[in-house]
């Protein structure tokens, strides 16, 4: 099906790493095919000139808003911390960061 | 009351049986929870049911109506998509990432809902993530088609659009990125409404894409749709893309006729892989419309075909950017047998994540790579400019245009896990509205072989109101929408 978009187990593995996804190697594979089917049935695209065509990021052109500084309530920290895996005293405990 | 019959009960109706003191917000509330306790098991349109929260909201709602400071939903028991942050209620979004997940706060619409007095008694199922076009991408489980249990609601709001059909509740809200509202509205044969970017507060509604995500209501007519509609748009600070406009009440001055309305039928909604039935009993509304004294003519939108290319690339490309938050540190799943922080992450993603949204975190992360990001993203982007302007072109020449929502009738479950690029495809005729910030609706529009088939309108931003009434109209020429499955 694939008739020129083609993805290599090596740049899925890349992606991996990127994505911060561990991936088995049968994982990896069928990744690499769904890809390639899908970023070919995308490469359509290719076939519309968009010389001096502005890209669209948001379909509702809006300014950046901006609010007045005012204080107001925000969550406790007791909710705040409450869907944390592990917590110790008022702080998030984390794995090492550094080794 | 007794021999209450919650078939195809409209907001309006209860609205009377409540405001005539007939039933009780807790009685009505209670009719539902019996109904979805009977028939949940076949039909799992829900994540969550929240008896107990219902019943408060019932009591409060009561109080509500006997002060005489009701609204149109006060009382009203609704559903809402698992990916609504409830403020104490698990919201899993359908993923094994947020099983376990209780939100500190509520989103804008489980606020505003709440503030009017309406009754959730539960969370509605989806495609994880809102990934999805069938609801077989949940991690908890599969919704199961009311008219047919071997089949597929629809996605992702299939927990929503079956709760609707099966009557477990007045009304549901959803989210739709591509189609996600629309979509199952109109496999399970009820009405859903995508409104124009931002004229729903995002806020609290967990991201997928954020510039194509949009909050909306499934009902059982249209004129629920629109009810619902003016009680959640509104500006909110909360939410950077929120416009701030004036809401009408857009279930006002609906007509019965079409009188002079431009009604456009782009051609390039009509493709070889729409199922012939289907075509037929589109073909057949557009009839429906012209009797009803519309100037019905064909047009063309040859930028809407690119639609699903531009989708396939924005909709990851935004994914893979917001769904780089769940790291197992602040909350969701965490995995904790790893020995060092990367493979902590690694792990919690590789068994958090189901095989859907690791393909569209994938994806979005390698079109937005160096090297690719012109090519794919930036692409995209421009080919977007084009269908949005053609849109925009359309509409100075048509007040709607109609076509169908879906290639097709709802399909079996299984057919299509195995291959997203079909899975994808029932997306087609949605997709352009979300990529164009324009608002559509699905509206009943027949059945094939006992299945129901959706007729959807597009109208520019903001004309809602257009929308209303060209789906209203069609609605009261036809009885599709009082039909309900037998379940």
């Amino acid at each position: 099906m694939a008739n020129g978009i083609r993805i290599t187990s090596e740049e899925v593995r890349h992606l991996s790493v990127l994505t911060r996804i561990s991936m088995t190697d049968e994982e990896v594979e069928i990744m690499r095919d769904q890809m390639a089917d899908i970023l070919d049935s995308i490469a359509v695209l290719r076939e519309i000139d968009t010389d001096g065509i502005e890209p669209t990021a948001h379909s509702v052109g809006l300014d950046s808003v901006m609010r007045e500084d005012v204080s107001s309530d925000s969550i406790s920290l007791e909710d705040a911390l409450s869907n944390a895996p592990l917590i110790e005293g008022d702080f998030i405990r984390v794995r090492a960061v550094l080794e | 009351m007794t021999g209450l019959d919650l078939r195809g009960l409209t907001i309006r109706y209860a609205r009377e049986l409540l405001d005539s003191k007939q039933l009780s917000s807790v009685e009505l509330t209670d009719a539902y929870l019996s109904r979805i306790e009977e028939i949940e098991g076949e039909v799992n349109s829900f994540v969550t049911v929240t008896s107990e929260v219902a019943s408060q909201q019932a009591v409060f709602a009561d109080r509500l109506i006997a002060l005489g400071e009701q609204g149109i939903l006060t009382g009203i028991p609704m559903q809402l998509k698992d990916n609504f942050c409830t403020k104490g209620v698990l919201t899993t979004c359908s993923s094994r990432m947020l099983e376990n997940f209780v939100p500190p706060y509520d989103s804008h619409v489980t606020e505003r809902l709440k503030s009017l007095g309406a009754v959730m008694v539960g969370k509605g199922n989806l495609d994880e993530f809102a990934m999805g076009s069938s609801t077989e991408n949940s991690a908890i489980k599969p919704t199961r088609n009311p008219w047919d249990l071997d089949r597929v609601p629809g996605g992702s709001s299939g927990g929503p659009a079956a709760a609707v059909a099966a009557s477990q509740c007045t009304f549901s809200l959803g989210s739709d990125t591509g189609g996600s509202i629309r979509q199952p509205a109109s496999f399970c044969g009820v009405v859903g409404m995508k409104p124009t970017y931002g004229l729903v507060s995002r806020y609290g509604l967990i991201a997928f894409a954020s510039s194509l995500d949009q909050i909306g209501p499934l009902t059982t007519d249209v004129t629920d749709s629109a009810l619902v509609l003016s009680q959640i748009a509104g500006y909110d600070r909360r939410d950077s893309t929120s416009l701030n406009v004036k809401i009408p009440d857009y279930s006002k001055n609906l007509e019965k006729n079409l009188d002079g309305f431009r009604i456009g039928v782009p051609r390039e909604y009509f493709t070889e892989g729409i199922q012939p039935d289907v075509e037929r009993s589109i073909r057949d509304a557009i009839s429906i419309l012209e009797g009803l004294g519309a100037k019905v003519s064909e047009t063309s939108l040859p930028h809407s075909s690119f639609a699903l290319a531009v989708y396939y690339i924005i909709a990851p490309s935004e994914a893979s950017a917001n769904l780089s938050r769940y790291d197992g540190v602040k909350y969701g799943h965490s995995d904790r047998d790893a020995e060092t922080m990367w493979e902590g992450l690694e792990r919690t993603r590789q068994d958090g994540f189901g095989p859907e949204v690791k393909r569209r975190i994938m994806l979005g992360t390698y079109a937005l790579s160096s090297g690719y990001y012109d090519a794919y993203y930036i692409k995209a982007q421009k080919v977007r400019t084009l269908i949005r302007a053609e849109f925009e072109e359309a509409f100075k020449e048509y007040d709607v245009l109609a076509m169908p929502t879906s290639p097709s009738t709802a399909f079996n479950l299984g057919d299509k896990t195995n291959d997203p690029l079909q899975m994808y495809l029932n997306d087609i005729f949605t997709i352009p509205a979300n990529i164009a910030g324009i608002p559509g609706i699905s509206v009943p529009g027949g059945f094939v072989d006992g299945l129901p088939v959706g007729l959807q309108f597009m109208s520019g931003a903001l004309q809602e109101q257009k929308l209303f009434q060209a789906a209203y109209a069609y609605e009261q020429a036809t009885d599709w929408h009082t039909q309900t499955p037998s379940l």
